[in-house]
């Protein structure tokens, strides 16, 4: 690897989880060994908390209840817009309510396959025995999962587990944990515990003695740019998935907090994982402006085709069955329609680069129901797919009962974040992570229903046991406005926001952002090469450039302004887009959303090279012009047996 | 434009709230249609003809003789009945400037998905209404603006009164508007009172459309018999 | 949502054919801030695609505004999936638009080309105008302050399943809880009462066994803010659920009703 896309630092590793007791033991330990705040203490300790989906929101209900003071910023008018309430599936938990042998254990060793081996077993084991903790806490709240006729919880299964240990809301699980978080966030705010900051945006973090000491926001509705203090900071922003313009997450959904803390020390790890959903409605023009998903269980009953032969234009119920090619099911005999996510979507990917697309663009593959009609009768399929297939037909206009639907791909979820130990603190002392916002307890990959667990685990056990070690220390010295750390901070944000209103150039902040977005999907998206993305690094520069020449965005920065709320964050986005790019470049292997095409076996699968990569790669960032700095954190398995997946 | 903490404002005092005043007006719409049941009842003495009629309307003054003097039948019912139109006034005027203050400025351009004609007119129709039982009162109830003047009797008035047809028409429009007063009054208030449910809904609507029908029906069988010549 | 409308057949089986783009006038009440005078101004834009979204259109609309130095027309959303709850705007006099669903989910082939479209904010006090066609929907959350949750501390919970739930109550209560509070409610209601809001929340947590110790002062806690708020009265017109996205039902008010005058009648008085 060439040394002038990034130099080696020294190797960081997690000290906190104790490593002296079995795995079992060692949450338990570590919650004894940190240190407690006596609650007298609590009210003379602030806390910032930035972001209320399911890791903020349950994270600033917690700790307003546990009786610290704590300031709650997001973006939006309500915290109950944050986008976890988007999530559709379901939430995961080792419950074993069904008695098919599930256990913590096993929940354990799910999600680290799941994760192509690239997740740190204390974390995740962590994770699956707070689960359980986590469906008692929302059943109290009152949300409304679904339930037998005996009253009791029903569970389902999802991808990468044989065992049901999913629990859910229909087709809202994250609508519905949101709201229960977002309950319990109300309520504290109600007392007095939680001070709110409405349509709030963080863009610096105020580093003071080398502990996160606050951060800047922006008040969007009068423009105001002001400091907030306290004694640690909570990143709880979610992830990054709309560096590729086109995702499944809101179009607020932005970097800007992680990134701006990144620069301000905290290492950012395994940037380059990033998850993409094949089930997704393919893209229909140019003004696209967001993807949505469709649940995967689609794929149950639907058969996925393109035709054999490309330029193949026909209608698709034209095309008879002789001139089809269901290549899932040709390559893949044994798991056929129903391969894990990254399969299906390199697959899609494979046979539209040949030409068989079908739709717009040739960005579709069909996922046919005309055999499950056939077979079941349409009622069934509408019984069991119903409101899906209303959702297609209202986004598409097309009737999914006469023709075959469309899907594509799209980006859905980023395993990479803010590095953290196993407190869940990043490398600024102080300095909090939680929830997608982190590098994660999912390696590579992300299985089915763990994103909701993880978030929850996060805010509502982990954080609040971890952070009171740091606590422990406090009060820490009085900071305020003043300071010369928070008046560099400030003073920083307002001329960045005041330089993107100097340009005046003459393209828009979307115009950028679908650029990079376009390229990014192109060059870093289902399939890396060492060449797309030396390409990409060549290009993402030459944007970074036009972008602080040519960008126009119109009024001011003291009013509701929201082309200049795009404009700082694509600002982010493109630097992230590059260190994306060296992170991927420099894994020369493939492992789960990483899908290198110089590292396959030779049935084109995915192959892992364990001897040379079975670390995270924690980045530092470095002042622009200078590469950046790659610190390995070794991955031990001394539960897991390493092995290479297979779904023939 | 500051933006100001969204901490709870508490409500200083336990104000008289909205569904408050909707159980108010649901309550005294109810006295109000048990009324008119007896007074349609009343009404169809008219068929029996004038002896019959002013007999009734007689009887009706002395009820409960001679164990109370007088009219104090009467009178409690009439004290009762104002009492339900002061509270069903003061609760849709309560209302209807809550719902003024709740939105200053209007659209510039609404349309209605769900209003029925009647829901939408129940504030208008209501003070229609009003109008209507004022001169109803002093046109057969006292005499005051009737042909036959105060001396004569209930019959005549009555008769007096519906032979002109430009009466009939004017108490037949208000009679119709009072039906659909009551239809959307009658679900409405068992919305309000917490009665309809899912399984009711059908039931209760449908209760509404016939017994708003029946009464108004009721209501004009006489005046325009009147008319007709079937009475006189 | 249903799946079908003249447009949508005709595009079934042609998947990516050609689309003629329309070219629709706007009408977009403009107004920069809460105390100042808006006002509705016109647009023209050309080649809309039918299958764009209406928020599709309006990105459209401010990517030339802001090419051409105007200021863009402010919006909110976020999702563009339907269940964020962010995005709400009057659509030639209703809310979300013609058809019963959330305006990032309205799609131009609900409209035809040359059309006049009228769009203005969520109009209520208790909704002031921030900029544009974006308002300010805090009191929805001060309701929800008022008691529109369980008190349950994080880690006092018991086993999931020491209290079974009958499958008719929670499915009930889900349906009630899918309430996304985007206001389409206290928009279309004559009133700008936001009792199907706050009836949506009262039914869920009244459903389930573990909402029956805080029912009755959540009830009249959450009204007596709800009229505080400046939101007005509702008389059962039903305007609110013939808007709400998600088709809750005029029967949680009922239930709301119900459980209000039963809460006075056992004492329960709003905290002052």
């Amino acid at each position: 690897m060439p040394l002038e896309l990034f130099n080696v630092g020294e190797p960081i590793a997690d000290t906190k989880a104790p490593r002296d007791v079995p795995i079992g033991e060692r949450w338990s330990q570590r919650r004894f060994r940190g240190r407690l705040v006596n609650p007298a203490n609590r009210r003379k300790l602030t806390v910032i908390v930035v972001g209320t989906g399911l890791a903020g929101g349950s994270a600033a209900a917690t700790l307003g209840e546990q009786g610290y003071k704590v300031k709650s910023f997001w973006y939006q008018d309500s915290p109950r817009r944050a986008h976890s309430v988007a999530a559709q599936g379901g939430i995961n938990a080792a419950k074993n309510y069904r008695n098919d042998g599930d256990s913590v254990h096993r929940l354990f060793y799910d999600t680290v396959k799941g994760g192509d081996f690239r997740s740190r077993e204390n974390n995740v084991h962590r994770l699956a025995e707070v689960s359980v903790d986590i469906i008692d806490q929302c059943v109290a709240q009152g949300v409304p999962f679904a339930r037998e006729y005996g009253g009791l919880l029903d569970n389902r299964s999802f991808g990468g587990a044989q065992v049901s240990r999913t629990f859910y809301a229909r087709g809202q699980t994250g609508q519905q944990l949101l709201y229960g978080a977002y309950q319990a966030l109300e309520r504290q705010i109600a007392a007095g515990n939680v001070e709110e900051h409405a349509r709030h945006e963080m863009l610096d973090l105020i580093v003071v003695d080398g502990r996160a000491r606050g951060i800047v926001a922006r008040d969007l509705v009068s423009g105001e740019i002001s400091t907030h203090f306290a004694d640690a900071v909570v990143v709880a922003s979610g992830g990054y998935g709309n560096v590729f313009y086109l995702s499944t997450n809101a179009k607020g959904s932005n970097t800007t907090a992680i990134w701006r803390a990144h620069k301000r020390g905290a290492y950012f790890a395994n940037p380059c994982y990033t998850q993409i959903h094949p089930t997704c409605i393919p893209v229909k023009g140019d003004y696209q402006s967001k993807l949505t998903l469709m649940s995967e269980s689609l794929r149950n009953d639907g058969r996925v085709w393109v035709p054999k032969e490309r330029g193949d234009d026909r209608d698709a119920r034209d095309i008879p069955e002789a001139d089809r090619d269901y290549y899932l099911e040709r390559i893949y005999p044994a798991f056929g329609n129903l391969v894990p996510r990254d399969i299906a979507s390199r697959q899609a990917k494979n046979v539209c680069d040949e030409g068989r697309g079908v739709g717009p663009g040739g960005l579709g593959v069909y996922l046919d129901f005309g055999d499950a009609m056939e077979r079941l009768g349409r009622p069934a399929i509408e019984a069991k797919y119903g409101n899906l297939f209303d959702m297609y037909a209202q986004i598409t206009g097309e009737d999914p009962y006469e023709t075959p639907m469309r899907i594509y791909p799209a980006v859905h979820y980023t395993m990479g974040g803010l590095w953290v130990d196993y407190d869940l603190q990043s490398t600024i002392p102080g300095m909090f992570v939680i929830g997608e916002a982190n590098f994660s307890d999912h390696g590579a990959n992300r299985l089915g229903a763990s994103a909701l667990m993880q978030g929850l685990a996060d805010g509502y056990f982990v954080l609040p046991a971890t952070i009171s070690d740091y606590l422990a220390d406090g009060p820490f010295e009085q900071v305020d406005e003043g300071h010369p750390a928070a008046v560099e901070a400030l003073t920083g944000v307002q001329e960045q926001t005041q330089k993107l209103l100097n340009i005046n150039g003459n393209r828009t902040p979307a115009s950028f952002h679908r650029e990079l977005g376009k390229l990014m999907w192109d060059l870093c998206g289902m399939e890396r090469s060492e060449e797309s993305l030396r390409k990409a690094l060549d290009r993402i520069p030459e944007i970074r450039q036009e972008f602080w020449t040519d960008l126009k965005v119109g009024g001011d920065w003291h009013s509701f302004n929201q082309t200049l709320e795009h404009a700082g964050r694509v600002a982010d986005f493109i630097e992230l887009a590059e260190l994306m790019c060296v992170d991927a470049l420099h894994r020369n292997e493939s492992c789960g959303g990483h899908f290198r095409a110089e590292s396959q076996t030779p049935e084109g699968e995915a192959l892992r090279d364990d001897e040379n990569f079975a670390y995270v790669a924690a980045w530092e960032w470095t002042p622009q012009g200078q590469p950046p700095v790659l610190h390995k954190e070794d991955l031990e398995y001394e539960y897991v047996h390493l092995a290479q997946r297979s779904y023939k | 434009m500051t933006v100001e903490h969204a901490q709870r404002r508490t409500p200083k005092v336990a104000k008289t709230n909205s569904v408050f005043k909707k159980a108010v007006m649901a309550v005294s719409g109810i006295i109000m249609v048990l009324y008119l049941i007896a007074h349609v009842v009343g009404n169809l003495k008219a068929f029996s003809g004038a002896e019959a009629f002013n007999s009734y309307s007689g009887w009706i003054r002395t009820v409960g003789n001679p164990a109370v003097p007088g009219q104090t039948t009467l009178w409690i019912i009439r004290l009762v009945l104002l009492a339900a139109v002061v509270a069903h006034f003061w609760a849709a005027v309560s209302l209807w400037r809550q719902a003024k203050r709740a939105r200053p400025q209007g659209y510039v351009t609404k349309k209605a998905v769900a209003q029925s004609y009647a829901s939408r007119t129940m504030r208008w129709g209501g003070v229609i209404i009003a109008a209507f039982i004022i001169y109803h009162i002093l046109d057969l109830t006292t005499g005051t603006v009737n042909a036959e003047g105060f001396d004569s009797t209930p019959y005549d008035r009555l008769v007096a009164s519906f032979q002109n047809p430009f009466v009939t028409i004017f108490y037949a429009i208000s009679v119709i508007l009072l039906g659909m007063h009551l239809r959307h009054g009658i679900w409405s208030a068992t919305q309000t009172l917490g009665q309809s449910n899912r399984r009711r809904e059908k039931t209760v609507s449908l209760f509404a459309i016939g017994f708003a029908t029946l009464l108004t029906l009721g209501f004009l069988l006489v005046p325009f018999s009147v008319l007709f010549g079937l009475i006189d | 949502m249903t799946a079908t409308d003249g447009a949508m057949r005709s595009s079934v089986g042609t998947p990516g054919a050609e689309k003629r783009g329309m070219n629709l006038t706007l009408r977009i009440w403009r107004q920069q801030g809460p105390s100042v005078k808006g006002k509705m101004v016109t647009y023209k834009v050309t080649d809309i695609s039918p299958d764009m979204s209406f928020l599709e259109m309006l990105d459209v609309l401010n990517e030339q505004l802001i090419l051409q130095g105007d200021d863009p027309v402010a919006f909110d959303h976020d999702c563009r999936e339907g269940i964020c709850g962010m995005c709400g705007v009057m659509i030639n006099g209703q809310a979300h638009g013609p058809q019963q669903t959330t305006t990032c989910q309205l799609h131009m082939r609900s409209f035809a080309d040359g059309d006049t479209i009228d769009v203005e904010p969520w109009r209520a006090t208790a909704f002031p105008v921030i900029k544009d066609l974006a308002v300010d929907r805090r009191a929805f959350d001060r309701i929800i302050q008022a008691g529109g949750y369980i008190s349950v501390p994080t880690g006092t919970a018991p086993e999931a399943h020491a209290t079974p739930v009958p499958k008719k109550d929670s499915d009930a209560a889900f349906d009630a809880a899918t309430c996304i509070g985007c206001g389409a409610c206290v928009a279309a209601c004559p009133n700008a009462s936001s009792m199907l809001f706050t009836a949506a929340k009262v039914t869920h947590l009244g459903l389930v066994p573990q909402g029956q110790p805080e029912r009755d002062d959540r009830v009249v806690n959450m009204v007596a803010q709800q009229d505080y708020e400046g939101f007005g009265g509702c008389t059962n017109i039903g305007e609110c659920s013939a808007s709400c996205p998600k088709g809750i039902s005029m029967e949680t008010i009922s239930r709301l009703n119900h459980d209000l005058l039963g809460a006075l009648r056992a004492g329960a008085r709003p905290k002052s």
